[in-house]
């Protein structure tokens, strides 16, 4: 009789998992086809991208960029054998400068070029703060005057004498703070940099101007159009909103009665009505509401009451990040014996400010999607130039063309910021996961 | 021994105001409100030199003035002799009219949008990611000019109806007409009509409410409202049972049969388009300008709203779920009974800025000439009274009401459907 029983002494070699469960087939399985309704949904969205993209390459791959008209579009793709069902180009060939810069003088364009450039470099320190080295921040200080003056041009000392009154009022500060304590060296500061804009720097910098013309040519707003001046608008507000939102933010959250109302009031005002209202006021109120004689021109309106529009969404979103922060970090600032200016300075306002970062950055690319708007009003933004440019003779019925690159161009900047946003949420997140 | 003394009583002087915490909050808000009051008044003192110096005298008198200008999509009636008041009102209804549309539209593409972004399926899931990018990254003027382009240049004239063969036929049963002239639905008639009710006169607010429409309306509630009792008392006797009774079939009845029955008796059937010379007559016209603008803005929203309802999902934590398949639910009522009452409170308070904001984009109806307040009131009348304060201001007061109206329902809401907490 022997021994039967059968004892296996090594291990059986791991097995392959089925085919259809690893590699492409499984995934596709897993993603694709799980169930009969993810099946046909499967089957109906791949058919709905097979038709759209096929139409969209059909549409698109039509060479016809050298066409100067549409007419000359239409033969090129009637020659090529598809007519009437091709884009057309030319259009973009001929016209992509003037939806960049609008009627900016060409000899120029380095100017917003390097204004814009040198607007990343500025921007880097602030975004970038771990990657670039920290001297930069000066660049970041001198920009919003370097800015006006590359885009706007004119005399340098009209740039610089707008520098000068910081310059003042910080040694002012300096020179009362050790003799009259701190709020009497602000009160001066302010009064003395006022008074300074107001009363002196002109004929200084007209005396400067007459001594030694430095400069460049002299650009009118009107000129300014397409992208540019959607950038420009854009980054004004945003630039100028930031301290006007954190001190309505701030009072907001204030005790004082009426300081705190009238932050509520303006915040509530401004986002309960349609930015184009606001819009209408820069074009037909703003010069009423001013003294006699003055006139500004109307981008300067424009970005006025852009900026005005800002600071309250933005207000709305520092709001939100010193909601966010603990009790415990004011108590902690107060237990310290820092005073109110003193907590905010260097205990809240970092922290507030971090956390509100996204909020600041979607806030831009609203107001940056929303400088289209100008375009009622008449200004030649790209949305407005394209209005142009399909009244002319030439490119009369062109459409989709049109519409397609401004809308790929907001879609670069738009969506590049908002990834960037998302990557800044990611890398100041502190807490652990 | 020691003995208490008061503190020996600080007689006031003049630096307490700034230097004495107690008077310095009443320094700084007596000096904000003494500057804000300056700042009114120079604007003020500006404003009336200025206007003199035009020569203009503010005054709301225009109006009552005569128009003088046609409204072609409107919701109730005017002709180009009634006055800016009357057309106005037109303008702010037009607005009411395409804001609503487009939260109901925004709502519900949105909601879809987002819960399809979070499913299995790959390619659903990408698929909606880009939709959401596309809209979210791009002006929504844009948006409203590219559908308005879309509408012109892609539909059928009317002729293209005509003929033995024509190249476009009416769609859904040969009852909807979409057309480059706008879109012609049928529209609801009744053979027994009860007649209007004409409301404010002759006044520029006047207008008709169809008695047909509040028959329907009673009819509706008060099915609804007997639907209501045959469920409280289901809910009863499933309480005291533990057996639902079966009432569907009760609910329908009671719902449908008063709408069918008051259908009946008024006589209603549908009025449908019809090609009659170079155009559609009867029915509906929707203008394009109308569908463009609705278009455009609940397809945006709906963008923004697919985050929000994302954002509210993903908010639930996962025990929920897996507590629900615990229990024996199917994902389906997974999502419907556990993970979306909840994530509505989530969802709610961002929802609501969602609205408001379709409803100020909505003043960009002045791009494709879709008459709302902005096109009437700040638009046609300012032009033509050249009275730009009064108008202006007036538009921005009534957007100002509306949006402070959508905040205050909305956040009864929110209030109600709140998770009570301790």
């Amino acid at each position: 009789m022997s021994d039967i029983s059968f004892v296996r002494t090594e291990m059986l070699p791991q097995q392959e998992p089925p085919a259809s469960s690893v590699g492409v087939i499984g995934w596709m399985r897993e993603n694709l086809f799980s169930g009969w309704l993810n099946s046909v949904l499967t089957v109906i969205s791949g058919l709905f991208i097979f038709s759209v993209v096929g139409s969209l390459l059909g549409w698109a791959w039509s060479p016809t960029w050298s066409a100067t008209s549409l007419n000359e579009c239409r033969e090129i793709a009637t020659g090529l054998g598809h007519e009437g069902h091709g884009a057309c180009w030319g259009v973009i060939r001929d016209r992509w400068v003037q939806l960049l810069f609008g009627f900016y003088p060409p000899e120029s364009y380095w100017r917003p070029i390097l204004a814009f450039i040198l607007l990343a470099v500025a921007l880097a320190p602030v975004l970038f703060s771990d990657k670039v080295p920290g001297k930069l921040i000066y660049l970041t200080a001198a920009y919003p005057f370097i800015m006006p003056f590359l885009l706007w041009g004119g005399t340098i000392w009209g740039a610089l004498s707008a520098a000068a009154g910081f310059v003042i009022g910080y040694f002012v500060y300096k020179a009362v703070e050790k003799a009259a304590g701190s709020l009497a060296a602000v009160i001066s500061a302010v009064v003395a940099a006022v008074i300074w804009w107001l009363f002196l720097a002109a004929p200084v910098t007209g005396g400067l101007t007459a001594i030694l013309p430095i400069g460049v040519e002299p650009v009118d707003s009107r000129n300014f159009g397409g992208m540019m001046l959607s950038i420009t608008i854009g980054v004004v507000a945003i630039a100028c909103s930031l301290p006007i939102g954190i001190v309505l933010a701030l009072g907001r959250q204030s005790d004082l009665l009426i300081v705190k109302s009238l932050c509520v009031g303006f915040i509530e005002f401004i986002r309960g009505v349609p930015l184009i209202t606001l819009l209408f006021v820069a074009s037909t109120l703003l010069n009423i509401f001013m003294p006699p004689g003055t006139n500004f021109d109307i981008i300067m309106r424009v970005i006025i009451m852009a900026t005005l529009f800002a600071s309250a969404y933005m207000a709305e979103v520092i709001r939100g990040g010193l909601a966010a922060l603990p009790k415990g970090q004011y108590e902690g600032a107060d237990s310290l014996g820092l005073n109110y200016w003193q907590s905010q300075r260097l205990i809240i306002m970092p922290q507030a400010l971090k956390i509100s970062i996204p909020g600041i950055v979607s806030t831009f690319i609203g107001l940056f999607k929303d400088t289209t708007l100008v375009s009622v009003i008449g200004l030649l933004d790209p949305l407005g130039l394209s209005n142009a440019i399909r009244a002319d003779s030439d490119w009369n019925g062109i459409v989709w063309e049109l519409y397609g690159f401004i809308a790929l161009m907001f879609f670069v900047f738009c969506f590049s910021m908002s990834r960037y946003s998302m990557y800044l949420e990611r890398k100041l997140r502190t807490d652990h996961h | 021994m020691t003995t208490l003394t008061d503190p020996p009583k600080e007689s006031f002087r003049l630096s307490m105001l700034i230097y004495d915490t107690r008077y310095r909050s009443m320094t700084i808000q007596v000096v904000a409100m003494i500057g804000f009051m300056i700042l009114i008044g120079w604007l003020i003192s500006n404003t009336a030199q200025n206007l003199q110096d035009l020569g203009k005298e503010p005054s709301f008198r225009f109006l009552s003035e005569p128009a003088g200008y046609d409204i072609n999509q409107r919701l109730i009636d005017y002709d180009n002799q009634n006055t800016h008041l009357r057309a106005a009102v037109i303008g702010l209804l037009n607005t009411l009219l395409v804001a609503v549309m487009g939260c109901v539209t925004a709502t519900i593409l949105g909601v879809i949008i987002g819960v399809l972004r979070l499913s299995k399926n790959w390619l659903i899931a990408k698929l909606m990611t880009i939709y959401v990018e596309t809209f979210r990254n791009v002006p929504v003027l844009l948006w409203i000019v590219f559908a308005m382009a879309v509408l012109i240049e892609t539909l059928p004239a009317p002729r293209d109806f005509r003929g033995d063969n024509p190249e476009a036929t009416m769609k859904v049963l040969d009852t909807v007409a979409v057309t480059n002239r706008g879109v012609y639905v049928p529209e609801p008639l009744f053979s027994n009509s009860l007649g209007d009710v004409h409301l404010f006169g002759a006044s520029s607010f006047r207008f008709d409410i169809s008695l047909d429409l509040i028959a329907f309306l009673v009819a509706l509630g008060l099915g609804l409202f007997v639907r209501h009792k045959i469920k409280t008392r289901a809910n009863r006797i499933q309480e005291a049972t533990g057996v639902r009774p079966t009432t569907w079939y009760l609910s329908l009845a009671v719902v449908a049969l008063p709408v069918l029955a008051v259908f009946v008796a008024l006589g209603f059937h549908l009025g449908y388009p019809e090609l009659k010379g170079f155009n559609f007559r009867g029915g509906i016209h929707m203008r394009n300008s109308l569908i463009a603008l609705w278009l455009a803005l609940s397809l945006y929203t709906a963008a923004f709203i697919a985050e929000n309802v994302r954002a509210g999902i993903l908010a639930i934590s996962k025990g929920q779920t897996e507590a629900a398949a615990a229990l024996g639910l199917r994902p389906k009522r997974i999502m419907s009974l556990v993970i979306l009452p909840q994530a509505l409170r989530v969802i709610i308070p961002p929802l609501i800025s969602q609205y408001l904001n379709l409803t100020k984009n909505s003043s960009l109806a002045i791009a494709v000439g879709y008459m709302d307040l902005t096109g009437t009131l700040m638009g046609i009348t300012l032009n033509q009274t050249g009275r730009e304060l009064e108008t202006v201001l007036l538009g921005m007061l009534i957007y100002l009401a509306i949006s402070l109206g959508i905040s205050v329902v909305m956040n009864w809401y929110n209030n109600r459907v709140k998770l009570v907490e301790r």
